[in-house]
């Protein structure tokens, strides 16, 4: 690293001497900043035909300099919307830079979501600008265009396969002719740059639309500024931090974590080689800050498991016994509480024997700061990797708030809360339980959407989440479920599906659950298992299977799936007020619930009144007593193919426990 | 999608009057096609047809008793392997033959066994000149990763692969030798409906991106149709069509031969 210091963070009253220094409120003055004033210090890496490639600040800043007068050559005026497609490509973030240097607003899309998908937001978004990575995008845009009016330039950066297309632009081509522009008007990138406003929308993100379509969620700079200064002082981020970006762009998570906190603190990102090289490439950086939903902290210590169960019986035992040490007290000794030496000695030695070669396997030996949020993570998950020494903590947030309500403070980390509020957030509750929060955060609007803005943020400027929850007595923020989905059973007592769900979903062998209770006198589930670890079990157990419908079929595997229902009665019915939760039948689906198929959006979250609609005639037979129901489904291939699955579904029974019985010992 | 605008040439290989023999078995009898520069020419058949026997002349493996072929202006009666290979023509395999217990990236490497040019006892110290070769080689051959999109198994021993993923591996190698002549047999045999895909796109891009002249052997019809610019079908050792898919597909004696009229 140079030597302006590692601590040093970017100083917002800090004056040039001569008075030329203007306001680092803007993301595009932010990157200048760095780009002067630590010209050398590395800003983006990406690792291309094998090796890791580096750009400074100084390259960055040229770059960006190069496209935003590429894309003014083109038309590109103020106030314009610019479409990102594609994997976490350095270009493609630069490309977000570029467009709010000349005041227009970057508008990432989800790259999985076929083309279909596409046409409404390109067409809310009123897209005539596209930057997108390579010819799948491109092929995707183009299928799209026709629908999409707007649409009058496409830009890609890969350029393998596009020899032969002729609407659409090369990368390198629009730097040429942003350098050709810049000569000729030499002034004017300084001049775009002092016109932005802090107050100027930076970006444009949708809403993964659970309920209804995606809404355009329009975010200031002063807002993700705010964000990004607020997270990065509370956990003293550094300039000399290092990230790995993989999670999609178009996720609020990512623009702050790999776009906002990467141009404010100006460490730096790096971008995977492809997307199935992530865990190697996570492990060659060593990243110091990390973040992932749930899912791939499960999915990561799922392989783990696996491999460990192959290891010889030494090192079976050494994880074994090493790993029961570190549940005992690596939580507390990472908390800073106290722990009896004996115990003290012991997870040194684990240390040094499992504890530090496993996380050096994860990539994760260099993790400062990991955080996870987007859903709720299991109790043993989270401790686990607490205990092997990973600071791994929670946060709430949402695209409205640019991720950032609450945080945990290292010390204050607690599986079943997701933090105190932030530096400048104020959070109150509201008569219905629902989380109200205030704050700098705040989004403008919602684009084109007067009505949906009215509704969300009330007259005293709180925004109202949507999420219920309350403030335990630790003082930080426990969430219950999405306020929507919260009901009650026939009884009258409370139904908190999400609540129900996550408890399963705990589970490693299930992958996805739904939960239906509402108005009804019990709860019924609908299970997905998950393929890899379920399949592990059932290769252990000499078990054939062909694919995910026979399996989940089999007998052997709704035994195992009702065992972990039973469970989790087991804790419905200790815990006060949800002993009438408990879920009393459950079938096994016989497909994977899939974006693809408008079941879960693309972060992965389920689509209850689309799913009860679609699986009705299982709704009824769960609640009609049968055993057996025979059900076809309409699947959408990812080629956009489709084909029907059929099944006889079985349904069982699951015990209850009577309420309020203390956990079997 | 945009059709690609490559522009075929003049022919490169014409065989002329082949006939082949094991003992009293015809494998080929007087066959005779050509090869255009740039176009993606299909060999097809039912089983037995003399589909791989026909590559195999092509490649040198077996010398026909009777004909001629003629690549790039150079006539002779049969092909020897070696001089193929240095002939710039590159191949895989119906059975995947690649080094199981090697690395994927290692694997690849020895398709630039040919171009290597440094001593056996200056690769064994792995010095200068040695040293600077291998890092060109290697260069090239992170490009052929990049292409066929297999970053994420680069230093996994092929033995661990799917099936899919093996023959990626085995056309990577054949690029590797960046081949003005690429012989595919079966590239899509025991593939999904996903993996097909995924190499047809390769073999398309192939020949687009590299100008890459390829001759392929396939069993799906669909793929064949969908992707090569003529196409030779073989029954029997016999040549019973050639032409573009349109005109194969309304060929008599190919609707006989894949329907099974009694001969």
């Amino acid at each position: 690293m140079t030597t302006d210091g590692t601590d040093a963070m970017p100083d917002l009253a800090a004056e040039d001497p001569r008075g030329m220094e203007t306001a680092q409120d803007t993301f595009p003055r932010l990157l200048l900043h760095h780009a002067r004033t630590r010209p050398e210090d590395p800003a983006t890496r990406e690792k291309d035909l094998g090796i890791w490639q580096t750009w400074s600040w100084r390259n960055v800043a040229a770059e960006v300099r190069a496209l935003a007068c590429g894309l003014a050559a083109d038309g590109f005026r103020r106030g314009t919307h610019l479409a990102i497609v594609g994997d976490n490509r350095p270009r493609l973030y630069w490309s977000m830079l570029a467009a709010q240097v000349l005041g227009g607003v970057p508008v990432p899309m989800y790259q999985d979501a076929p083309a279909a998908e596409f046409v409404f937001v390109l067409n809310d978004a009123e897209i005539d600008y596209a930057l997108v990575e390579d010819q799948e995008q491109v092929d995707k845009l183009l299928e799209a265009a026709p629908k999409v009016p707007s649409l009058s330039h496409i830009y890609y950066d890969d350029p393998r396969g596009l020899r032969n297309y002729e609407s659409v632009t090369g990368y390198d081509r629009l730097l040429e002719k942003g350098r050709e522009y810049d000569r000729a008007h030499p002034g004017f990138f300084d001049e775009q740059v002092a016109l932005g406003r802090p107050d100027d929308v930076s970006i444009m993100l949708y809403t993964s639309g659970t309920t209804g379509r995606p809404k355009g969620v329009r975010q200031t700079h002063a807002a993700f500024v705010a964000a990004a200064k607020g997270s990065a002082e509370f956990d003293k981020l550094r300039p000399d931090d290092s990230v790995l970006s993989y999670l999609p762009m178009a996720w609020v998570g990512d623009h702050l974590f790999s776009f906002a906190q990467w141009v404010y603190v100006g460490f730096t990102i790096n971008c995977p080689e492809s997307g199935d090289t992530v865990m190697t490439d996570l492990r060659e950086i060593g990243p110091t800050y990390y973040f992932a939903p749930p899912r791939i902290f499960e999915n990561l210590l799922t392989q783990v498991m696996i491999r460990m169960e192959d290891a010889s019986r030494i090192k079976r035992w050494l994880f074994a016994h090493f790993t029961a040490v570190a549940r005992r007290c690596g939580a507390e000794i990472l908390g800073g509480r106290n722990v009896p030496l004996g115990d003290r000695i012991q997870y040194a030695v684990g240390n040094l024997l499992v504890y530090g070669p496993l996380r050096n396997v994860l990539g994760m030996s260099r993790i400062r700061i990991a955080y996870t949020a987007g859903a709720a993570i299991g109790p043993d998950l989270f401790r686990f990797y607490r205990s092997i020494g990973i600071n791994l903590k929670q946060l709430y947030g949402s695209t409205e708030t640019c991720a950032y309500v609450c945080l945990q403070p290292d010390g204050g980390v607690h599986f079943d809360t997701v933090g105190e509020p932030a530096p400048g957030v104020e959070l109150t509750i509201a008569g219905n339980g629902e989380v109200l929060v205030r704050g700098p955060m705040l989004l403008k609007e919602y684009y084109k959407r007067p009505d949906a803005t009215a509704e969300s943020i009330d007259a005293h400027g709180y925004f109202h989440t949507g999420d219920a929850g309350f403030i335990d007595k630790s003082g930080q923020l426990k969430i219950i479920d999405r306020a929507a989905d919260v009901g009650k059973l026939a009884d009258g007592s409370m139904f908190a599906p999400n609540y129900i769900e996550n408890k399963l979903k705990f589970f490693p062998h299930i992958k996805e659950a739904v939960a239906f209770g509402a108005d009804r006198d019990q709860v019924c589930a609908f299970i997905n298992i998950d393929v890899g670890s379920v399949g592990n079990w059932a290769e252990r157990r000499g078990l054939p299977y062909s694919g995910y419908t026979d399996l989940a079929a089999k007998p052997e595997v709704y035994e195992l799936i009702r065992e972990c229902v039973e469970k989790v009665n087991a804790e419905l019915a200790a815990e006060p007020g949800l002993s009438g939760s408990q879920v009393r039948r459950f079938l096994i689906l016989h497909k994977e619930l899939d974006p693809d198929d408008d079941e879960l959006t693309r972060t992965r979250k389920v689509r209850r009144g689309f799913i009860a609609e679609k699986y009705r005639v299982l709704i009824d037979a769960l609640y009609g007593g049968r055993a057996v129901q025979h059900i076809e489904t309409l699947v959408r291939f990812e080629d956009g193919r489709t084909g029907m699955v059929a099944a006889d579904l079985r349904i069982e029974d699951a015990k209850a426990q009577p309420a309020a019985m203390p956990l079997a010992a | 999608m945009p059709t690609p605008a490559r522009r075929i040439g003049d022919v490169v290989l014409s065989l002329d009057g082949i006939s082949l023999a094991f003992g009293g078995v015809k494998a080929l009898t007087d066959i005779t096609f050509d090869v255009r520069e740039h176009e993606v020419r299909a060999i097809i058949g039912p089983n037995g047809a003399g589909k791989s026997s026909m590559l195999n002349v092509i490649n040198g493996v077996y010398r026909p008793q009777k004909g001629t072929i003629t690549y790039r202006g150079r006539q002779r009666h049969g092909m020897d392997s070696h001089a193929v290979a240095e002939a710039g023509i590159a191949r895989t395999f119906q059975n995947i033959a690649l080094f199981r217990g090697m690395s994927v990236l290692d694997n690849i490497m020895t398709g630039r066994n040919l171009k290597m040019r440094t001593s056996f006892i200056e690769q064994a110290f792995w010095w200068g000149r040695a040293r600077r070769e291998e890092l060109d080689h290697r260069a090239k051959v992170e490009e052929v990763i990049d292409f066929l999109e297999i970053q994420h198994i680069r230093k996994t021993p092929v033995g661990r692969l799917p099936y899919g993923l093996q023959k990626r591996v085995e056309l990577a190698r054949a690029l590797a030798a960046e081949p003005s002549l690429l012989l595919l047999d079966e590239p899509m045999a025991g593939m999904n409906v996903e993996e097909k895909q995924d190499m047809c796109r390769f073999v398309l891009d192939v020949n687009e991106q590299y100008g890459t002249t390829i001759v392929l052997i396939e069993h799906d019809m669909g793929v064949v149709m969908d992707i090569s610019d003529r196409v030779v079908v073989l029954d029997y050792g016999r040549k019973i069509g050639d032409g573009t898919p349109d005109e194969v597909r309304g060929n008599q004696a190919v609707i006989d031969a894949y329907l099974g009229v009694a001969h």
